[in-house]
């Protein structure tokens, strides 16, 4: 892992501003992705993360709307980008692919079609040099006899292939940083695997960067390096991978991984561990912290303030159990 | 040894996909493909397979929203399948089932206490004056506030709606409710909420479970035994000690190895399958599994690829549709003799 | 204390070892009295009051003002049908010549036709027979149209080939021309006026019927309610329809529009009402000869025409945008 810095988000906010009132999808948010790694947000619904990562590539639509921060791209703030120029910096720079393979692409075109029509904009390619380097993506990808494939349309390929060429046209113009909403959510197990291995792939082969957004803890174990929490639209707790799921710190974390379904649970029939209630209503935040209804730890203050991100215990942890007041660090 | 309360026996659904001009079926969907199984008075069956398998085909024949192609329903001394519709209407109450989709599987023009009262009424199964009790009841059974008779499905959560689902296929005091992949459309921390209240239920009911899930980790909590399906035919079958244990199918390994370990420190090299899952529509004859099999190392023009292997038991309890693990031989999987 | 790291530079600071703080950290966490009960309770605070989507429908259509005005101009229309005999200084079919084609004055508001009946007096007559035949007509192709399309659309199969078929054919009639031959074979006459558009009126309730439910019918619930029991009728009525109410009623309402067109259309032509009977349509095609020298023969009854149509268009247009959920950021 490089310290080289390609991306870093400084204390995003994200507001959707409805007649019933204003939802804060995203509340200050920071976090850094360096060159060649692979950096998992997890959330349930309404955490927030994918509206993140929209806000990272300025697809967010309105009502949507980023209220501060800076999104720094190798230096240059997205957020203060021309039009033109964040389109240069989409495809070339930072690449994404989404969770619904057969809504992203266009059904009435081949995938060659799509693909070449991909590098020619990016790449200043002529045409039979961009439909080369379209079968090259395909075979990188790891599709079965590309010259074949590509000229299929998108119905006749299955959700995996689909996911695949997806990959490749986002690869396709060589970007610095992959995003990954959900790339593996509509898959089925066996696919899944693939594609997590392919991501894995790529990282060793072509020295992409990954930011995976996702709400299964399972697909961060296999691929991330780094990994940061959210809940209710902030960041709860954020850590190396191996820290993580060695010892989660956050209450929330905590009970997030316990009630997942493993396959190392003992043979006992116990009932899962489960968080109790449920998500708070966006448009009525508690105030205090967003997880004190479910939470196991909870202290009087935690009804009524709002932790900030403490260092501590080598990662950031959102929360008053980790107050270095409290626990005598560095006495 | 306890009879079984539904046997399933040499079921199938087909579809047809294609006709000619004379209206003759050229192409034929094989959802389902003589499958045979019993299902036991108390116990929770677990159905696993991926997109396609015919899992979800197999309960919605057990509640009759699909007719067979051919094969028997066999409960409590009827065959399901040969019923007329109005006999059929009228033993529902047994069998009920549970929807995926939180968000589509309730009307959202009704009352909550209306989607759970409906089967009550309409089957005249208490009296009028004590329905209202009896939602209120089955409300509380499910974990939700009796008061909340009154309100629309869209005021709810999807966690929450799931529940309701479960109070209402729980209205006819059903013998066997099919659990029609009743989590994988909650957010994880909620799947834990319903997992567990599935099975509370079902040690208060005295239910019977099918439960039909994609992935053997979601299933390995609330079954006794567990099936294994691929393209419309059961592969394995095994209780569930024995199958996590000791999985002989190639499918089964793989489908066990794919699920993602949450820990880091053991990224294994996980068995990676050739290819995608082929199509149910003309499937070719022999195992549906051959093409992608990365077990007959070495055996080519072998039965698996002629001729259907037969859900043999190979051990007590543990049934296995594969050529690789023959009785005479004693060859595993993977293994070459 | 809870001062904000600046963590977007710069190495952490000095921490003990990691297992050190954890336990500190757990070990200090105090747990506050539980709720109690394995099961999560409900949050009372997460959802608003119960709320009617009527009500909610309703207070989006307020808020369209242009179908608001359509509203009460619509509800005065069919004050005026009620009470018209009452509020008529004339009578609507009693002539007298010498005071034909008068202008408008404070006499005969709207002036008199050539007859020398008031005209004021016969729009507001002709107002009870456009809406009644427009109410009418539209009743018969609703019901008619809702009950072919939910077969065609339940059913399938050749039942639903059929019926479309037949459908087809009669849309691939200009509305008025078929209503024309109809009058011809059922002879003249308001109320054969009725059957006429309201025979050609079905086949458009029955297309949008029928793929409404071809839409719900996919839905989950609709096989839940399969599952516990319900018959196919009380599938149809209880389960499908309802959902498909608020289309069936935009165009209901739409549907009133065009009738009452077709009804001036009809009247237009001599097909409608028989003569001295007023109605909107007839008296337009009497104007005729006179457009030059008495424009208010032709000005009013037309203004009335296409008030009344305007009304109701705006009004199923606020009925649609209202009832349509995406048309409302939830």
């Amino acid at each position: 892992m490089a310290d080289n810095v390609l991306l870093e988000v400084r204390n995003l906010s994200t507001d959707f501003v409805m007649k019933r009132g204003t939802v804060h999808a995203v509340i200050d948010m920071s976090f850094t992705v360096h060159e060649g790694e692979i950096l998992a947000i997890v959330g349930e619904s309404g955490s927030g993360k994918s509206v993140a990562s929209l806000s990272v590539m300025g697809l967010l639509q309105p009502p949507g709307r980023v209220v501060s921060g800076e999104i720094l791209y190798k230096g240059r703030n997205l957020l203060k980008l021309s039009r033109g120029e964040m389109r240069d910096i989409r495809g070339n720079h930072i690449s994404m692919i989404f969770q619904e393979p057969m809504t992203s692409l266009n059904p009435v075109y081949t995938i060659e079609n799509q693909l070449v029509e991909s590098v020619q904009t990016h790449m200043k390619l002529d045409k039979k040099a961009a439909a080369a380097r379209a079968v090259d993506m395909l075979r990188l990808v790891g599709i079965p006899s590309p010259e074949k494939r590509i000229k299929d349309y998108p119905h006749q390929m299955s959700g995996g292939m689909r996911q695949r060429v997806m990959t490749a046209m986002a690869l396709s113009c060589d970007p610095d940083l992959l995003i990954a909403d959900e790339p593996t959510t509509a898959l089925d197990v066996t696919i899944q695997a693939q594609i997590l291995a392919l991501i894995n792939e790529l990282r060793g082969k072509i020295g992409m960067a990954v930011l995976l957004i996702t709400h299964d803890l399972g697909v961060v174990a296999e691929t991330a390096d780094r990994v940061v929490v959210m809940y209710c639209g902030q960041v709860v707790e954020e850590a190396t991978a191996l820290q993580l799921f060695e010892r989660p710190l956050h209450p929330y974390t905590l009970g997030l991984l316990r009630s997942i379904p493993t396959m190392e649970d003992s043979d006992a029939d116990e009932p899962l561990y489960m968080i109790r209630g449920m998500v708070p209503n966006p448009l009525n935040m508690p105030k205090g912290c967003a997880f004190f209804d479910r939470c196991d730890r909870r202290m009087e203050r935690c009804r009524t303030e709002m932790p900030p991100l403490y260092a501590a215990a080598g990662r950031r942890l959102r929360c008053f159990l980790f107050d270095p007041d409290r626990t005598g660090a560095a006495s | 040894m306890t009879e079984p309360l539904i046997q399933l026996k040499h079921l199938s659904k087909f579809f047809p996909v294609d006709t000619d001009l004379l209206g003759r079926t050229t192409s034929l969907l094989k959802a389902v493909d003589d499958l045979t199984l019993d299902i036991f008075p108390g116990e929770a069956f677990g159905l696993v397979g991926e997109s396609g398998c015919g899992k979800t085909t197999v309960g919605k024949m057990m509640v009759n929203l699909y007719q067979p192609t051919s094969g028997e329903i066999w409960f409590e001394g009827q065959d399901l399948a040969k019923l007329s519709t109005r006999a059929r209407r009228g033993r529902c109450c047994d069998i009920q089932l549970i929807f995926q989709d939180p968000y589509a599987s309730l009307n959202p023009r009704m009352t909550v206490g209306d989607i759970i009262s409906e089967p009550i009424r309409i089957n005249h199964l208490v009296r009028r004056d004590q329905i209202a009790d009896r939602v209120g009841y089955l409300l509380n059974a499910v974990g939700l506030s009796a008061n909340y008779r009154n309100r629309f499905p869209h005021e709810f959560s999807g966690g929450q709606r799931q529940r309701v689902g479960i109070a209402r296929a729980l209205a006819m005091q059903p013998k066997l409710i099919v659990c029609d992949e009743p989590v994988s459309a909650l957010d994880v921390s909620i799947q834990a909420q319903v997992l567990n209240l599935l099975s509370d239920l079902r040690e208060e009911f005295g239910l019977t479970y099918l439960f039909i899930a994609h992935g053997l980790n979601v299933v390995k909590h609330i079954s006794d035994r567990v099936g294994v399906m691929y393209l419309g035919r059961l592969v394995e079958v095994a209780s569930k000690r024995e199958l996590y244990r000791n999985p002989l199918h190639p499918y089964t390994k793989a489908l066990l190895s794919a699920i993602p370990v949450t820990n880091p420190e053991q990224r294994t090299k996980r068995i990676l399958l050739e290819g995608d899952v082929l199509s149910p529509i003309d499937p070719p004859p022999g195992c549906r599994f051959a093409g992608r099999c990365y077990a007959k190392a070495g055996c080519t023009g072998c039965a698996c690829e002629s001729e259907m292997p037969e859900l043999v038991e190979v051990s007590p309890g543990h049934f296995l549709s594969c050529y690789l693990f023959d009785e005479g031989r004693r060859v595993l999987a993977g293994e070459v003799s | 204390m809870g001062s904000q790291d600046d963590f977007s530079s710069g190495p952490l600071r000095e921490q003990p070892s990691e297992n050190f703080i954890a336990d500190e950290a757990m070990a200090l966490g105090e747990t506050l009295p539980d709720s109690g009960g394995d099961l999560p309770e409900i949050d009372e605070t997460f959802h608003e009051k119960p709320e009617n989507q009527w009500l909610e429908m309703w207070r989006a259509l307020i808020a369209n003002r242009a179908a608001m005005v359509s509203l009460f101009f619509i509800a005065f229309l069919a004050l005026i049908a009620i009470f018209g005999p009452l509020i008529t200084p004339y009578n609507p079919i009693e002539t007298n010549m010498a005071n034909a084609l008068r202008g408008p004055s404070a006499a005969h508001w709207f002036g008199t036709d050539q007859l020398g009946m008031d005209i004021f007096s016969r729009v507001i007559a002709g107002t009870r027979i456009s809406l009644t035949v427009g109410l009418l007509a539209v009743s018969i192709a609703l019901t008619t149209g809702v009950v072919l399309g939910s077969i065609a659309g339940y059913v399938g199969g050749w039942v639903d080939t059929v019926i479309m078929r037949v459908m087809d054919m009669m849309l691939a009639v200009p509305s008025i021309l078929l209503a024309i031959t109809l009058m011809a074979a059922l002879g003249k006459g308001i109320d054969k006026a009725v059957i006429a558009i309201g025979l050609v009126s079905i086949p458009e309730y029955a297309r949008i019927v029928r793929g409404s439910i071809l839409s719900i019918k996919e839905n989950d619930y609709i096989a839940a309610a399969r599952v516990v029991g319900n018959s196919d009728f009380r599938i149809i009525f209880r389960h499908v329809l309802p959902n498909a109410l608020s289309v069936i009623i935009v165009r209901g309402t739409l549907g009133i529009s065009s009738a009452v067109l077709d009804t001036a259309a009809l009247g237009f032509l001599g097909m409608g009402v028989q003569p001295p009977q007023a109605e909107w349509g007839d008296m337009l095609g009497r104007a005729r000869g006179f457009i030059f020298q008495a424009p208010w023969t032709l000005l009013f009854p037309g203004m009335a025409i296409t008030s009344t149509v305007l009304a109701f268009n705006l009004l199923g247009d606020g009925l649609r945008d209202a009832l349509d959920p995406k048309s409302r950021i939830k």
